[in-house]
């Protein structure tokens, strides 16, 4: 076992009137430390709950998720969450928002470090103009940047995200995947993404985990994604095998979908 | 690299264009707020043409919409459908709405045939009846027509908005984001629904949308409309791809792939266009390192 992070027979059950459901069953995954691995299938088949359980949000039913060698136990900074909902505080500025965690991070500098990190990672997302606005004063875009600084800005051993661009029409979603590209090409994090946008997929990720439809999900098959980095859109979309590998997700998807219907 | 063609077609500009807008702007707001949303905006459009715009949120997309049905009206310029200005709304343009627009109060059928009894006056009782129940059958409502809209997925709601814009027998179909508000897989089904009622009887159809697969799917001619403020017409896109398309076998289309391409390289170029003419600071990366928070829960390391 040499993955920074470690899936290892992961299940989540749900105790039922009718008996025992297990919604994703056995999944074993290894990331690489630096590797952004991005997680596809169709709504509802158990995806966000493996990345929930890799929070710690989610119990664990059975097996381990192990990070950078020490086993998960709940959730906690070193894993950064950008969920599909920005889940910003109404009645807090941007900055105040990020700065909510900063504060828990970062409690042996002082407080002028504080708000250069803060500021920092605000700017990074490009909204270094609008730090004191609420979020209602911001696009659905902008809010998803304020989720995307306040996960970076604790530094976090891995980022985990979660349909982060679901809610956001299809041309700032292409926006924002930008945006992250370019923030987390500064180091590199190692990153596991949820989505179910298959271009999403192969412009971001290293490598892209098909889930098969639950219940009892696992992984089904997984694809190595072979454009080179930094990466820019109009290069992956000439590339010579884009289109194929396109067409692979898109195919596997289909399949799982006549699976569950025929179920 | 060069894109499209020209989103005005020279033979169009000589009076012949079904629908034509010429030099259309329009602002909002007063004194030093006013702001310009559209700016000299062109456009020639043939009868039977599906047109789509694809355009980043914010830009102006509804306000050309509505524009075009006569809801608003232009600060200069002119829009004319057959030769004639277009000074109002009117039942020759149908429009379907992002947000459905439904009466709260009426079934399905109430609400299409509250459309068909205002613009078919004329016509029996039992003429305008079945003429509605067409239309809520042809969207697949025929089921559901009793239903009203809290009753239904939005999916279904979407239907009837679409039944009633086409109830209209409208000369021109304008579609808002029809699809926008629904989740992918409704999306789809609803997406290869509108091609098959436009293969149909083939209105003209001017819709707006963000999504470029979506356009691809649906239109003749894809035209994007640059990010405002002061959003004009991009270059025009035609798209000759045999219909009916579907989704996964258009992906093994070399004609597919090179619009696809073209069209998103256009969309990522004038996007960090309009980024760059508003530059934000970026800031000096701090140097401090987070506290370790936790002891070591149970390190495997031994």
């Amino acid at each position: 076992m040499s993955g920074y992070l470690e899936m290892f027979k992961l299940s989540k059950i749900y105790e039922t009137p009718s008996g025992p459901l297990p919604v994703v069953e056995s999944f074993d995954l290894e990331v690489a430390k630096g590797e952004f691995v991005a997680l596809i299938g169709h709504s509802g088949c158990g995806k966000s709950t493996v990345l929930q359980m890799v929070a710690g949000l989610s119990d664990i039913s059975e097996g381990h998720v192990v990070l950078d060698a020490r086993e998960i136990d709940g959730p906690g900074p070193d894993r950064g969450v950008v969920f599909q909902a920005p889940c910003l505080l109404p009645w807090m500025t941007a900055r105040e928002n990020v700065m909510l965690g900063v504060r828990r991070v970062y409690p042996h500098v002082d407080e002028k470090t504080r708000r250069e990190i803060v500021e920092y990672h605000l700017s990074l997302v490009g909204l270094a103009n609008a730090m004191d606005k609420r979020p209602a004063a911001l696009s659905g875009g902008m809010r998803q940047r304020v989720g995307l600084a306040r996960a970076f800005a604790l530094s976090p051993k891995m980022l985990l995200l979660d349909e982060p661009f679901g809610m956001l029409d299809s041309l700032t979603r292409m926006e924002l995947q930008e945006v992250l590209l370019d923030i987390w090409s500064e180091d590199q994090m190692t990153a596991l993404m949820v989505t179910h946008d298959v271009d999403e997929a192969l412009f971001l990720a290293d490598r892209v985990v098909m889930m098969t439809s639950g219940p009892r999900a696992r992984v089904g098959r997984i694809l190595e994604v072979p454009f080179g980095r930094p990466r820019e859109r109009s290069e992956v979309l000439e590339h010579p095998d884009y289109y194929a590998l396109r067409g692979e997700l898109i195919a596997f998807l289909e399949s799982q979908q006549r699976e569950t219907r025929a179920a | 690299m060069a894109f499209g063609t020209l989103a005005t077609a020279p033979s169009a500009l000589s009076g012949e264009a079904f629908l034509e807008l010429r030099g259309v702007g329009k602002s909002f707001g007063v004194g030093a707020a006013r702001t310009e949303v559209l700016s000299d905006i062109d456009l020639a459009l043939a009868e039977g043409e599906f047109l789509a715009i694809v355009g980043f949120s914010g830009s102006g997309k509804s306000t050309l919409i509505n524009l075009i049905a006569g809801l608003l009206m232009p600060d200069v310029g002119e829009l004319r459908l057959q030769g004639r200005p277009i000074t109002g709304p009117g039942p020759d343009r149908g429009v379907v709405f992002q947000s459905y627009a439904l009466l709260p109060w009426l079934t399905v059928l109430g609400n299409v045939q509250l459309a068909v009894d205002a613009v078919f006056r004329s016509e029996s009782k039992q003429d305008r009846v079945h003429r509605a129940r067409h239309y809520v059958e042809l969207v697949g409502l025929g089921a559901a027509h009793w239903k009203y809209p809290r009753e239904l997925s939005g999916g279904m709601r979407q239907r009837v908005s679409v039944a009633r814009g086409l109830a209209m027998d409208p000369k021109l179909l304008l579609l808002d984001e029809p699809l926008s508000a629904l989740d992918a897989l409704t999306r789809g089904s609803l997406q290869s629904e509108i091609e098959r009622i436009w293969a149909a009887d083939r209105k003209t159809v001017v819709m707006i949308t963000n999504d470029v697969d979506e356009a691809l799917l649906l239109a003749d001619r894809i035209i994007p409309l640059r990010p405002g403020p002061r959003a004009s017409l991009g270059p025009s896109f035609a798209v000759p791809l045999a219909r009916p398309r579907d989704r996964k076998a258009v992906n093994d289309d070399p004609e597919y792939k090179r619009i696809r391409n073209e069209i998103t390289h256009y969309l990522t170029v004038v996007s960090r266009q309009a980024a760059a003419a508003n530059p934000t600071r970026r800031l000096k990366k701090p140097v401090a390192k987070p506290a370790s928070l936790r002891p070591p829960s149970m390190s495997l390391v031994p």
